[in-house]
């Protein structure tokens, strides 16, 4: 199995990051753009799981202890195929 | 008094530290393996700066999973000292043992140089030996130093008077401009609520030699020695 994860920053949280490739997309002539939030995606490999309820136990596990800080960030699991 | 200084892969002033407590403060002095437990009997224990493994995933989110945290808090909660220098201090907020989390710096570089910290209160283990209200000078050298907290956890904060360094002007004046990375309120050190765990951005052991242009980080040595011996 695979599984997809999404960390995202919480709203309100400075993304000093995101604001760069936002102000750098506009000077670049995209005032479309007005707003964007940088965060990071993780895939896994799963192996001897019985089934993606177990899946996605795990991986709701991993993602509050390891993969996002609660104070600053969310996580989404996007996917487990 | 006897200290142990905790070494994690990419630790890279745990040798600076372990100088300046033996050499200059002329304390005992061993260094602690991060996968062993044993913190061999220390007083105080000291997480010293660097990018411990790499700083990857963020910043101390992996070192807090090496088995000798599990001593460091097993030695917090008997209220014995600890202290975290810069990755030190982001490894005891991702292990629970302080506050707050640390965010890229506002100006998304690399800052080091020297910068003045106002001393909120000399009632700690930590700035015992400081006059009050001292203002000491001693270098940052970090790229996540942007303290970040929830409103309701910065009020806390404050009422419990768990920030002991700001950073500050040379007079002590608490302003925007003095703050080199965007921390909240300035913070530039928190102690935990029972006040025997600190952490702070700046490097002490850079800061406490003559030929190191300011003596003002070994204060915070010294207090901490001057404590375990009252």
């Amino acid at each position: 199995m695979k599984a997809k994860i999404i960390v995202r920053l919480k709203d309100g949280v400075l993304d000093p990051q995101g604001q760069t490739i936002e102000r750098s997309l506009n000077k670049r002539g995209h005032p479309e753009i007005t707003s964007l939030r940088q965060g990071k995606y993780f895939e896994v490999e799963l192996d001897g799981l019985k089934d993606k309820a177990a899946a996605r136990q795990l991986m709701e596990k991993i993602s509050r202890d390891v993969l996002c800080n609660p104070i600053i960030e969310t996580f989404e699991i996007e996917d487990i195929s | 008094m006897k200290f142990a200084v905790v070494v994690f892969p990419g630790s890279n002033c745990d040798h600076d530290t372990f100088h300046v407590l033996e050499k200059v403060l002329k304390q005992e002095v061993v260094y602690a393996w991060h996968q062993d437990t044993d913190l061999q009997g220390a007083d105080a224990v000291v997480l010293p700066g660097g990018f411990s493994y790499g700083d990857h995933l963020r910043c101390g989110a992996i070192a807090k999973f090496s088995p000798i945290l599990e001593s460091v808090k097993q030695h917090a909660e008997q209220g014995k000292l600890v202290l975290g220098i810069c990755n030190g201090f982001q490894i005891l907020q991702e292990a629970g043992l302080l506050p707050g989390v640390m965010l890229r710096n506002s100006g998304l570089k690399f800052v080091c140089r020297h910068i003045y910290l106002k001393t909120e209160s000399r009632e700690t283990p930590f700035t015992s030996s400081c006059k009050p209200g001292q203002i000491l000078k001693i270098p940052i050298a970090h790229n996540e130093g942007n303290f970040f907290i929830t409103p309701e956890e910065l009020a806390n904060l404050e009422k419990n008077q768990q920030i002991l360094f700001r950073y500050s002007d040379e007079s002590g004046d608490v302003n925007a401009a003095a703050n080199p990375n965007g921390s909240i309120n300035n913070i530039a050190g928190v102690m935990n609520r029972t006040g025997n765990v600190l952490g702070l951005m700046p490097h002490p052991e850079r800061a406490s030699e003559p030929l190191l242009c300011s003596q003002d980080g070994r204060q915070i040595f010294q207090s901490m020695v001057n404590w375990n011996a009252n």
